[in-house]
Protein backbone atom coordinates (compact mmCIF):
# COMPACT_ATOMS: atom_id res chain seq x y z
CA UNK A 1 0.00 0.00 0.00
CA UNK A 2 2.67 2.49 1.01
CA UNK A 3 4.78 1.62 -1.92
CA UNK A 4 2.00 3.08 -4.25
CA UNK A 5 1.46 6.42 -2.61
CA UNK A 6 4.26 8.88 -3.65
CA UNK A 7 5.03 11.88 -1.61
CA UNK A 8 7.75 14.53 -2.70
CA UNK A 9 8.56 17.52 -0.25
CA UNK A 10 6.77 20.86 -0.43
CA UNK A 11 7.38 23.94 1.42
CA UNK A 12 4.37 24.83 3.47
CA UNK A 13 4.12 27.80 4.96
CA UNK A 14 2.84 28.41 8.83
CA UNK A 15 2.10 31.75 9.37
CA UNK A 16 3.06 34.97 9.65
CA UNK A 17 -1.11 35.23 10.10
CA UNK A 18 -1.87 32.38 11.92
CA UNK A 19 -3.26 31.80 15.29
CA UNK A 20 -1.03 29.39 16.62
CA UNK A 21 2.36 31.24 15.68
CA UNK A 22 1.28 33.53 18.56
CA UNK A 23 2.20 36.79 16.99
CA UNK A 24 3.51 37.36 13.59
CA UNK A 25 6.02 34.94 12.98
CA UNK A 26 6.97 32.55 9.90
CA UNK A 27 8.27 28.77 10.32
CA UNK A 28 8.83 27.83 6.92
CA UNK A 29 8.76 24.48 7.35
CA UNK A 30 9.49 21.50 4.22
CA UNK A 31 7.31 18.79 4.51
CA UNK A 32 7.09 15.42 3.04
CA UNK A 33 3.42 14.39 3.67
CA UNK A 34 3.23 14.86 7.62
CA UNK A 35 6.71 14.99 8.21
CA UNK A 36 8.55 18.03 8.90
CA UNK A 37 11.94 17.53 7.50
CA UNK A 38 13.19 21.19 7.25
CA UNK A 39 12.24 24.28 9.13
CA UNK A 40 13.63 27.21 8.95
CA UNK A 41 12.30 30.58 11.21
CA UNK A 42 11.35 34.06 9.36
CA UNK A 43 10.97 36.87 12.23
CA UNK A 44 11.13 40.56 11.88
CA UNK A 45 8.09 41.16 10.93
CA UNK A 46 7.48 43.61 14.06
CA UNK A 47 11.10 45.16 14.69
CA UNK A 48 10.44 48.59 15.33
CA UNK A 49 13.57 49.34 16.37
CA UNK A 50 13.60 49.66 19.89
CA UNK A 51 17.02 49.56 20.59
CA UNK A 52 18.18 52.00 17.75
CA UNK A 53 14.75 54.91 19.37
CA UNK A 54 16.35 54.64 23.21
CA UNK A 55 19.45 55.87 21.97
CA UNK A 56 17.98 59.18 21.34
CA UNK A 57 15.52 59.28 24.71
CA UNK A 58 16.26 59.88 28.19
CA UNK A 59 16.79 57.14 30.75
CA UNK A 60 13.31 57.43 32.65
CA UNK A 61 11.58 57.96 28.40
CA UNK A 62 12.89 54.23 27.77
CA UNK A 63 11.37 52.86 30.21
CA UNK A 64 7.84 52.43 28.45
CA UNK A 65 9.81 51.16 25.46
CA UNK A 66 10.52 47.76 27.55
CA UNK A 67 6.51 47.66 28.26
CA UNK A 68 6.07 47.26 24.48
CA UNK A 69 8.79 44.49 24.17
CA UNK A 70 7.16 41.71 25.88
CA UNK A 71 3.58 42.81 26.30
CA UNK A 72 2.53 39.36 28.09
CA UNK A 73 5.60 40.74 31.55
CA UNK A 74 5.63 44.10 30.92
CA UNK A 75 6.39 44.76 34.83
CA UNK A 76 9.27 41.99 34.57
CA UNK A 77 10.37 44.13 31.86
CA UNK A 78 10.40 47.31 33.68
CA UNK A 79 12.27 45.56 36.51
CA UNK A 80 15.27 44.29 33.98
CA UNK A 81 15.82 47.91 32.87
CA UNK A 82 15.25 49.83 35.75
CA UNK A 83 17.99 47.29 37.74
CA UNK A 84 20.41 47.75 35.22
CA UNK A 85 20.54 51.61 35.38
CA UNK A 86 20.55 51.37 38.79
CA UNK A 87 23.69 49.30 38.45
CA UNK A 88 24.92 51.95 36.27
CA UNK A 89 24.15 54.66 38.16
CA UNK A 90 25.10 53.29 41.60
CA UNK A 91 21.10 53.96 43.06
CA UNK A 92 20.03 51.98 45.58
CA UNK A 93 16.40 50.98 46.06
CA UNK A 94 14.46 51.28 49.45
CA UNK A 95 13.46 48.03 51.13
CA UNK A 96 9.30 48.93 50.45
CA UNK A 97 10.42 49.46 46.80
CA UNK A 98 12.24 46.29 46.41
CA UNK A 99 8.93 43.94 47.81
CA UNK A 100 6.44 45.82 45.83
CA UNK A 101 8.56 45.13 42.96
CA UNK A 102 8.97 41.52 44.00
CA UNK A 103 5.35 41.07 44.38
CA UNK A 104 4.27 42.77 41.07
CA UNK A 105 7.15 40.66 39.14
CA UNK A 106 5.46 37.50 40.69
CA UNK A 107 1.74 38.89 40.03
CA UNK A 108 3.09 39.21 36.44
CA UNK A 109 4.49 35.72 36.27
CA UNK A 110 1.49 34.32 37.39
CA UNK A 111 -0.61 36.37 34.70
CA UNK A 112 1.92 35.14 32.02
CA UNK A 113 2.13 31.84 32.81
CA UNK A 114 -1.70 32.07 32.88
CA UNK A 115 -1.55 33.17 29.17
CA UNK A 116 0.90 30.75 28.48
CA UNK A 117 -0.76 27.87 29.95
CA UNK A 118 -4.07 28.54 28.03
CA UNK A 119 -2.46 29.58 24.86
CA UNK A 120 -0.86 26.09 24.99
CA UNK A 121 -4.48 23.88 25.58
CA UNK A 122 -5.76 26.00 22.64
CA UNK A 123 -2.94 24.77 20.65
CA UNK A 124 -3.13 21.10 21.65
CA UNK A 125 -6.66 20.79 20.54
CA UNK A 126 -8.54 22.10 23.68
CA UNK A 127 -10.21 24.83 21.99
CA UNK A 128 -10.96 28.16 23.65
CA UNK A 129 -12.60 26.80 26.96
CA UNK A 130 -9.43 26.19 28.92
CA UNK A 131 -7.75 29.87 27.73
CA UNK A 132 -11.00 31.59 28.87
CA UNK A 133 -10.81 30.00 31.98
CA UNK A 134 -7.28 31.20 32.16
CA UNK A 135 -8.22 34.78 31.47
CA UNK A 136 -10.76 34.63 34.09
CA UNK A 137 -7.87 34.89 36.57
CA UNK A 138 -5.39 36.76 34.76
CA UNK A 139 -8.42 39.03 34.69
CA UNK A 140 -7.96 39.64 38.40
CA UNK A 141 -4.51 39.90 38.31
CA UNK A 142 -4.89 42.66 35.29
CA UNK A 143 -7.87 44.78 37.50
CA UNK A 144 -4.83 44.85 40.61
CA UNK A 145 -2.46 46.34 38.29
CA UNK A 146 -4.91 48.71 36.94
CA UNK A 147 -5.76 49.85 40.86
CA UNK A 148 -2.07 50.21 41.43
CA UNK A 149 -0.87 52.21 38.09
CA UNK A 150 -4.22 52.42 35.89
CA UNK A 151 -2.63 50.45 33.25
CA UNK A 152 -3.59 47.10 32.35
CA UNK A 153 -0.80 45.64 29.76
CA UNK A 154 1.51 48.40 29.11
CA UNK A 155 2.32 49.07 33.43
CA UNK A 156 4.94 51.59 32.83
CA UNK A 157 5.21 51.54 37.27
CA UNK A 158 8.69 50.96 37.84
CA UNK A 159 10.95 53.97 37.75
CA UNK A 160 14.56 53.91 38.22
CA UNK A 161 14.91 53.70 42.20
CA UNK A 162 11.84 52.44 43.33
CA UNK A 163 8.48 52.44 41.55
CA UNK A 164 6.30 55.09 40.52
CA UNK A 165 3.59 55.19 43.20
CA UNK A 166 3.25 53.50 46.32
CA UNK A 167 0.72 51.13 46.69
CA UNK A 168 -3.02 52.03 47.46
CA UNK A 169 -4.92 51.29 50.57
CA UNK A 170 -7.03 48.52 48.87
CA UNK A 171 -4.35 46.46 47.03
CA UNK A 172 -3.15 44.60 50.12
CA UNK A 173 -6.26 43.04 50.67
CA UNK A 174 -7.30 42.63 47.11
CA UNK A 175 -4.14 41.08 46.52
CA UNK A 176 -4.34 38.45 49.64
CA UNK A 177 -8.19 37.53 48.24
CA UNK A 178 -6.48 37.46 45.15
CA UNK A 179 -3.84 34.81 46.68
CA UNK A 180 -6.54 32.73 48.48
CA UNK A 181 -8.22 32.02 45.25
CA UNK A 182 -5.62 31.13 42.93
CA UNK A 183 -4.40 27.82 44.61
CA UNK A 184 -7.93 26.46 44.02
CA UNK A 185 -7.85 27.40 40.03
CA UNK A 186 -4.10 26.27 39.59
CA UNK A 187 -5.82 22.83 41.55
CA UNK A 188 -8.70 23.22 39.39
CA UNK A 189 -6.47 23.47 36.13
CA UNK A 190 -4.19 20.66 37.01
CA UNK A 191 -7.24 18.18 37.48
CA UNK A 192 -8.57 18.86 33.94
CA UNK A 193 -5.54 18.67 32.09
CA UNK A 194 -2.23 17.11 33.79
CA UNK A 195 -3.56 13.32 33.60
CA UNK A 196 -6.21 14.29 30.67
CA UNK A 197 -5.74 11.56 27.98
CA UNK A 198 -6.05 13.58 24.77
CA UNK A 199 -3.52 16.26 26.18
CA UNK A 200 -1.23 13.40 27.66
CA UNK A 201 -1.23 12.48 23.83
CA UNK A 202 -0.70 15.24 22.05
CA UNK A 203 2.62 16.81 24.80
CA UNK A 204 4.35 13.69 26.28
CA UNK A 205 7.69 12.98 24.47
CA UNK A 206 6.97 15.89 21.76
CA UNK A 207 9.95 18.25 21.40
CA UNK A 208 12.33 16.49 23.64
CA UNK A 209 15.07 18.42 24.54
CA UNK A 210 17.84 16.66 26.32
CA UNK A 211 19.49 18.88 29.31
CA UNK A 212 22.70 18.88 27.31
CA UNK A 213 20.85 20.21 23.95
CA UNK A 214 18.68 22.94 26.22
CA UNK A 215 22.27 24.30 27.67
CA UNK A 216 23.57 24.27 24.57
CA UNK A 217 21.20 26.47 22.98
CA UNK A 218 21.45 28.42 25.74
CA UNK A 219 17.64 28.13 26.57
CA UNK A 220 16.68 29.60 29.83
CA UNK A 221 13.14 29.78 32.03
CA UNK A 222 10.85 26.69 32.28
CA UNK A 223 12.42 25.63 28.72
CA UNK A 224 15.53 24.65 30.34
CA UNK A 225 13.90 23.83 34.01
CA UNK A 226 11.67 21.17 31.94
CA UNK A 227 14.84 19.39 30.78
CA UNK A 228 15.63 19.22 34.46
CA UNK A 229 18.03 21.90 35.26
CA UNK A 230 17.37 23.67 38.32
CA UNK A 231 18.56 27.16 37.37
CA UNK A 232 16.40 30.10 38.50
CA UNK A 233 17.96 33.43 38.61
CA UNK A 234 15.95 34.56 41.56
CA UNK A 235 18.23 32.06 43.21
CA UNK A 236 21.18 31.79 41.19
CA UNK A 237 22.12 35.86 41.51
CA UNK A 238 19.33 36.98 43.57
CA UNK A 239 18.05 40.53 42.82
CA UNK A 240 15.43 42.55 44.48
CA UNK A 241 15.78 40.42 48.01
CA UNK A 242 14.29 36.94 46.42
CA UNK A 243 16.89 35.03 48.70
CA UNK A 244 14.73 36.43 51.82
CA UNK A 245 11.36 34.32 50.06
CA UNK A 246 10.84 30.52 50.58
CA UNK A 247 10.51 28.74 47.42
CA UNK A 248 11.23 25.91 45.17
CA UNK A 249 12.52 25.29 41.36
CA UNK A 250 10.28 22.76 39.90
CA UNK A 251 11.61 20.33 37.39
CA UNK A 252 10.57 18.10 35.05
CA UNK A 253 12.50 14.90 33.98
CA UNK A 254 11.90 14.25 29.97
CA UNK A 255 12.22 17.94 28.53
CA UNK A 256 9.16 17.54 26.16
CA UNK A 257 6.02 20.06 25.72
CA UNK A 258 3.98 17.85 28.60
CA UNK A 259 7.28 18.61 31.41
CA UNK A 260 7.41 22.89 30.45
CA UNK A 261 3.53 22.80 30.92
CA UNK A 262 3.59 21.10 34.13
CA UNK A 263 6.69 23.19 35.34
CA UNK A 264 4.33 26.68 34.22
CA UNK A 265 1.67 24.60 36.55
CA UNK A 266 3.93 24.34 39.48
CA UNK A 267 5.87 27.54 39.37
CA UNK A 268 2.51 29.25 39.96
CA UNK A 269 2.02 27.97 42.91
CA UNK A 270 5.56 28.75 44.05
CA UNK A 271 4.53 31.79 42.59
CA UNK A 272 1.75 32.43 44.80
CA UNK A 273 4.08 31.33 48.11
CA UNK A 274 6.53 34.22 47.48
CA UNK A 275 2.92 36.72 47.24
CA UNK A 276 2.30 35.50 50.42
CA UNK A 277 5.56 36.47 52.02
CA UNK A 278 6.25 39.69 50.47
CA UNK A 279 2.29 40.71 51.21
CA UNK A 280 3.03 39.36 55.30
CA UNK A 281 6.30 41.11 55.37
CA UNK A 282 5.60 44.24 53.60
CA UNK A 283 8.20 46.89 55.12
CA UNK A 284 6.48 50.91 55.56
CA UNK A 285 8.91 53.68 54.21
CA UNK A 286 9.24 55.39 51.02
CA UNK A 287 8.63 53.21 48.08
CA UNK A 288 11.34 54.91 45.69
CA UNK A 289 14.53 57.30 46.19
CA UNK A 290 14.85 60.60 44.81
CA UNK A 291 16.44 60.39 41.28
CA UNK A 292 17.02 63.35 38.75
CA UNK A 293 14.77 63.38 36.07
CA UNK A 294 17.95 64.37 33.32
CA UNK A 295 20.05 61.04 34.59
CA UNK A 296 23.32 61.07 33.76
CA UNK A 297 25.03 57.87 34.89
CA UNK A 298 28.85 57.53 34.88
CA UNK A 299 30.63 56.55 31.97
CA UNK A 300 30.56 52.75 31.85
CA UNK A 301 28.29 49.82 31.14
CA UNK A 302 25.89 47.00 32.91
CA UNK A 303 24.26 43.98 32.32
CA UNK A 304 21.14 43.41 34.66
CA UNK A 305 19.28 40.16 34.73
CA UNK A 306 15.86 39.18 36.04
CA UNK A 307 14.13 35.62 35.93
CA UNK A 308 11.15 36.92 33.22
CA UNK A 309 7.86 34.94 33.13
CA UNK A 310 10.00 33.28 29.91
CA UNK A 311 13.22 32.60 31.25
CA UNK A 312 16.86 35.33 31.00
CA UNK A 313 15.45 38.75 30.83
CA UNK A 314 19.24 40.66 30.42
CA UNK A 315 19.49 44.68 29.60
CA UNK A 316 22.83 45.87 28.68
CA UNK A 317 22.66 49.39 28.94
CA UNK A 318 26.60 51.67 28.33
CA UNK A 319 26.15 54.87 29.23
CA UNK A 320 28.99 57.87 27.63
CA UNK A 321 27.55 60.38 30.75
CA UNK A 322 24.96 61.64 28.35
CA UNK A 323 21.71 62.02 28.95
CA UNK A 324 20.48 58.91 26.78
CA UNK A 325 22.10 55.56 27.09
CA UNK A 326 24.71 54.82 24.21
CA UNK A 327 23.68 51.02 23.93
CA UNK A 328 20.45 49.74 25.01
CA UNK A 329 20.10 46.31 24.56
CA UNK A 330 17.76 43.55 25.25
CA UNK A 331 18.32 39.38 25.51
CA UNK A 332 15.47 38.47 24.94
CA UNK A 333 14.30 35.20 26.72
CA UNK A 334 12.12 33.83 24.01
CA UNK A 335 14.31 35.11 20.95
CA UNK A 336 17.05 32.77 22.68
CA UNK A 337 14.47 30.30 23.66
CA UNK A 338 12.85 29.99 19.85
CA UNK A 339 16.24 29.17 18.29
CA UNK A 340 15.84 25.37 19.30
CA UNK A 341 12.43 25.04 17.55
CA UNK A 342 14.07 23.39 14.43
CA UNK A 343 16.11 20.79 16.42
CA UNK A 344 12.60 19.93 18.27
CA UNK A 345 10.10 20.17 15.01
CA UNK A 346 12.33 18.52 12.41
CA UNK A 347 11.31 14.71 12.27
CA UNK A 348 7.81 15.37 13.94
CA UNK A 349 4.59 15.75 12.12
CA UNK A 350 2.90 19.08 11.36
CA UNK A 351 0.63 18.60 14.33
CA UNK A 352 3.70 18.35 16.39
CA UNK A 353 5.08 21.14 15.34
CA UNK A 354 2.47 23.59 16.71
CA UNK A 355 2.61 21.75 19.93
CA UNK A 356 6.18 22.46 20.29
CA UNK A 357 5.95 26.25 19.28
CA UNK A 358 3.12 26.58 21.66
CA UNK A 359 5.04 25.21 24.79
CA UNK A 360 7.80 27.41 24.12
CA UNK A 361 6.00 30.33 25.09
CA UNK A 362 6.97 33.10 22.65
CA UNK A 363 5.58 36.68 22.33
CA UNK A 364 6.75 37.57 19.10
CA UNK A 365 7.17 41.61 20.34
CA UNK A 366 10.08 40.51 22.31
CA UNK A 367 11.80 38.69 19.47
CA UNK A 368 11.56 40.76 17.30
CA UNK A 369 12.00 44.22 19.20
CA UNK B 1 34.35 43.48 43.33
CA UNK B 2 36.07 40.05 41.96
CA UNK B 3 39.53 40.13 40.65
CA UNK B 4 39.42 39.28 37.37
CA UNK B 5 43.74 38.77 37.35
CA UNK B 6 43.12 35.15 38.35
CA UNK B 7 40.86 34.32 35.64
CA UNK B 8 43.24 36.16 32.78
CA UNK B 9 46.76 34.34 34.30
CA UNK B 10 44.60 31.13 33.69
CA UNK B 11 43.46 31.98 30.28
CA UNK B 12 46.91 33.46 29.00
CA UNK B 13 48.41 29.80 30.37
CA UNK B 14 45.77 28.21 28.10
CA UNK B 15 45.84 30.10 25.05
CA UNK B 16 49.24 32.05 24.29
CA UNK B 17 49.43 34.65 22.89
CA UNK B 18 45.99 36.08 23.67
CA UNK B 19 46.30 39.46 24.85
CA UNK B 20 43.96 39.56 27.53
CA UNK B 21 42.90 42.68 30.45
CA UNK B 22 40.71 43.53 32.38
CA UNK B 23 38.04 46.07 31.60
CA UNK B 24 36.48 47.98 34.67
CA UNK B 25 32.47 48.52 34.72
CA UNK B 26 29.89 49.86 36.51
CA UNK B 27 28.88 46.03 37.55
CA UNK B 28 32.14 44.13 38.31
CA UNK B 29 30.92 42.56 41.19
CA UNK B 30 28.69 40.89 39.56
CA UNK B 31 29.78 40.33 35.84
CA UNK B 32 33.83 40.71 35.72
CA UNK B 33 34.78 41.99 32.18
CA UNK B 34 37.99 41.03 30.38
CA UNK B 35 39.44 42.74 26.97
CA UNK B 36 40.26 39.71 24.48
CA UNK B 37 41.66 40.08 21.03
CA UNK B 38 39.94 39.38 17.81
CA UNK B 39 42.33 36.38 16.64
CA UNK B 40 41.71 34.67 20.00
CA UNK B 41 38.15 34.91 20.69
CA UNK B 42 37.56 31.19 19.62
CA UNK B 43 40.18 29.64 21.33
CA UNK B 44 39.73 31.89 24.43
CA UNK B 45 36.02 30.78 24.26
CA UNK B 46 36.73 26.69 24.29
CA UNK B 47 39.05 27.71 26.97
CA UNK B 48 36.49 29.10 29.28
CA UNK B 49 33.96 26.04 28.34
CA UNK B 50 36.08 23.48 28.21
CA UNK B 51 38.88 24.10 31.35
CA UNK B 52 37.51 22.51 34.58
CA UNK B 53 36.98 25.10 37.24
CA UNK B 54 35.84 27.33 34.94
CA UNK B 55 33.07 25.58 32.71
CA UNK B 56 31.20 28.76 31.07
CA UNK B 57 29.11 26.17 29.31
CA UNK B 58 26.05 28.37 28.60
CA UNK B 59 26.17 31.27 27.07
CA UNK B 60 24.18 34.37 27.48
CA UNK B 61 24.22 36.49 24.40
CA UNK B 62 26.22 38.34 22.26
CA UNK B 63 25.89 42.07 20.99
CA UNK B 64 28.22 45.30 19.75
CA UNK B 65 28.63 48.70 20.76
CA UNK B 66 29.19 51.26 17.80
CA UNK B 67 31.51 54.64 19.14
CA UNK B 68 31.63 55.85 15.45
CA UNK B 69 33.15 59.21 15.45
CA UNK B 70 35.36 58.71 18.93
CA UNK B 71 36.71 56.06 18.55
CA UNK B 72 38.95 54.40 16.01
CA UNK B 73 38.49 50.76 16.52
CA UNK B 74 34.54 51.53 16.22
CA UNK B 75 32.73 48.53 17.41
CA UNK B 76 33.17 46.39 20.34
CA UNK B 77 32.01 42.57 20.18
CA UNK B 78 30.43 41.68 23.98
CA UNK B 79 29.99 38.47 24.88
CA UNK B 80 28.12 37.33 28.30
CA UNK B 81 28.76 34.00 29.38
CA UNK B 82 27.29 31.96 32.33
CA UNK B 83 28.94 29.06 34.47
CA UNK B 84 25.55 27.63 35.53
CA UNK B 85 27.78 25.24 38.14
CA UNK B 86 29.74 27.69 39.29
CA UNK B 87 27.23 30.66 39.76
CA UNK B 88 29.13 32.89 37.79
CA UNK B 89 29.34 35.30 34.88
CA UNK B 90 32.18 36.93 32.65
CA UNK B 91 31.88 39.17 29.93
CA UNK B 92 34.52 39.58 26.72
CA UNK B 93 34.59 42.45 24.55
CA UNK B 94 36.39 42.51 21.46
CA UNK B 95 37.56 45.68 19.81
CA UNK B 96 37.10 45.49 15.97
CA UNK B 97 37.48 48.19 13.53
CA UNK B 98 35.07 48.58 10.27
CA UNK B 99 34.76 45.70 7.31
CA UNK B 100 37.14 43.73 10.30
CA UNK B 101 35.78 40.05 10.50
CA UNK B 102 35.52 37.77 13.40
CA UNK B 103 35.27 34.60 14.07
CA UNK B 104 32.08 32.93 14.79
CA UNK B 105 31.70 31.32 18.13
CA UNK B 106 28.71 28.97 16.97
CA UNK B 107 30.80 26.25 16.96
CA UNK B 108 31.65 27.19 20.66
CA UNK B 109 28.11 27.71 21.74
CA UNK B 110 25.42 26.71 19.47
CA UNK B 111 22.69 29.11 20.66
CA UNK B 112 24.57 32.03 19.15
CA UNK B 113 23.68 31.55 15.90
CA UNK B 114 20.58 33.62 16.04
CA UNK B 115 22.43 37.18 18.09
CA UNK B 116 25.81 36.67 15.92
CA UNK B 117 22.99 37.05 12.76
CA UNK B 118 21.09 39.79 14.55
CA UNK B 119 24.60 41.72 14.90
CA UNK B 120 25.75 41.06 11.26
CA UNK B 121 22.09 42.81 10.39
CA UNK B 122 22.25 45.36 12.74
CA UNK B 123 25.80 46.30 12.81
CA UNK B 124 27.44 44.52 9.31
CA UNK B 125 29.66 43.03 11.39
CA UNK B 126 30.65 39.36 9.54
CA UNK B 127 31.25 36.39 11.64
CA UNK B 128 33.61 34.01 9.74
CA UNK B 129 32.60 30.46 9.97
CA UNK B 130 29.09 31.02 10.43
CA UNK B 131 27.00 28.98 8.35
CA UNK B 132 24.21 31.11 7.90
CA UNK B 133 25.03 34.65 8.15
CA UNK B 134 21.96 36.40 6.77
CA UNK B 135 19.91 38.91 7.90
CA UNK B 136 17.30 38.59 10.69
CA UNK B 137 15.44 41.52 12.13
CA UNK B 138 15.74 43.76 8.81
CA UNK B 139 14.49 42.47 5.29
CA UNK B 140 16.37 40.62 2.59
CA UNK B 141 16.90 43.67 0.79
CA UNK B 142 17.64 46.37 3.15
CA UNK B 143 20.79 48.42 2.66
CA UNK B 144 22.71 49.68 5.50
CA UNK B 145 23.42 48.64 8.85
CA UNK B 146 20.40 50.42 11.52
CA UNK B 147 22.23 50.26 15.05
CA UNK B 148 25.47 52.00 13.48
CA UNK B 149 26.06 55.31 14.57
CA UNK B 150 26.08 57.04 10.98
CA UNK B 151 22.60 55.48 10.83
CA UNK B 152 19.86 58.42 10.83
CA UNK B 153 17.21 57.38 13.56
CA UNK B 154 14.47 58.86 11.21
CA UNK B 155 15.32 58.17 7.11
CA UNK B 156 12.85 59.58 4.64
CA UNK B 157 12.59 57.39 2.30
CA UNK B 158 9.72 57.14 -0.67
CA UNK B 159 7.72 54.66 -0.56
CA UNK B 160 8.74 51.54 -2.48
CA UNK B 161 6.57 50.26 -5.03
CA UNK B 162 7.25 46.06 -6.55
CA UNK B 163 4.61 46.55 -9.37
CA UNK B 164 5.08 49.49 -12.54
CA UNK B 165 3.17 52.85 -11.20
CA UNK B 166 0.15 53.51 -12.93
CA UNK B 167 0.18 57.38 -12.39
CA UNK B 168 3.62 58.97 -12.76
CA UNK B 169 6.34 59.10 -9.37
CA UNK B 170 4.71 62.78 -8.44
CA UNK B 171 1.77 62.28 -8.43
CA UNK B 172 1.70 59.50 -6.30
CA UNK B 173 4.16 61.63 -3.78
CA UNK B 174 1.78 63.96 -4.07
CA UNK B 175 -1.47 62.01 -3.06
CA UNK B 176 0.89 60.10 0.07
CA UNK B 177 1.46 64.02 1.14
CA UNK B 178 -2.14 64.96 0.79
CA UNK B 179 -3.08 62.00 2.81
CA UNK B 180 -0.62 62.46 5.57
CA UNK B 181 -1.67 65.97 5.99
CA UNK B 182 -5.34 65.13 6.01
CA UNK B 183 -4.82 62.70 8.57
CA UNK B 184 -2.34 65.12 10.49
CA UNK B 185 -5.12 68.28 10.56
CA UNK B 186 -8.70 67.52 11.98
CA UNK B 187 -11.33 69.74 10.11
Amino acid sequence: MTDTIKSEPFVLNIGPQHPSTHGVFRIKATVDGEKVIDAEMVMGYLHRSMEKLAEERTYTQNIPFTDRTDYLSSMSNNLGYCLAVEKLAGIDVPDRGNAIRVIMAELQRLASHCMAVGAFTNDTGAWQTPVMWCFREREKILDLFEMTCGARLTCNYMRIGGVAFDLPAAFVPAARKLVQELPAFIDEMEALLVANEIFIARTVGVGVLTPEMATNASLSGPMLRGSGIAWDLRKADSYCGYDKYDFEIPIGYRGDSYDRFVVRLEEMRQSVKILKQALDGLPGGPHSTQVPLALRPPKGEAYARVEGPRGELGYYVVSDEGPSPHRFHIRPPSFINLSALKEMTVGGSVADAIVVLGSIDIVVGEIDR
Amino acid sequence: MIDVQPLIDQLTALVPGAELSPCPSADADATPALWVSAAHIVPVALALRDTPGLEFVAFSNVTAVDYHPKRAPRFDVVYHLVSPHRRTRVRLKVQLGLDQPIASVTSVWAGAGWCEREVYDLFGIVFEGHADLRRLMMTEDWVGHPLRKDYPVQVRKDAQTYMPLQITAEEFRANMERDRYSRTRPK
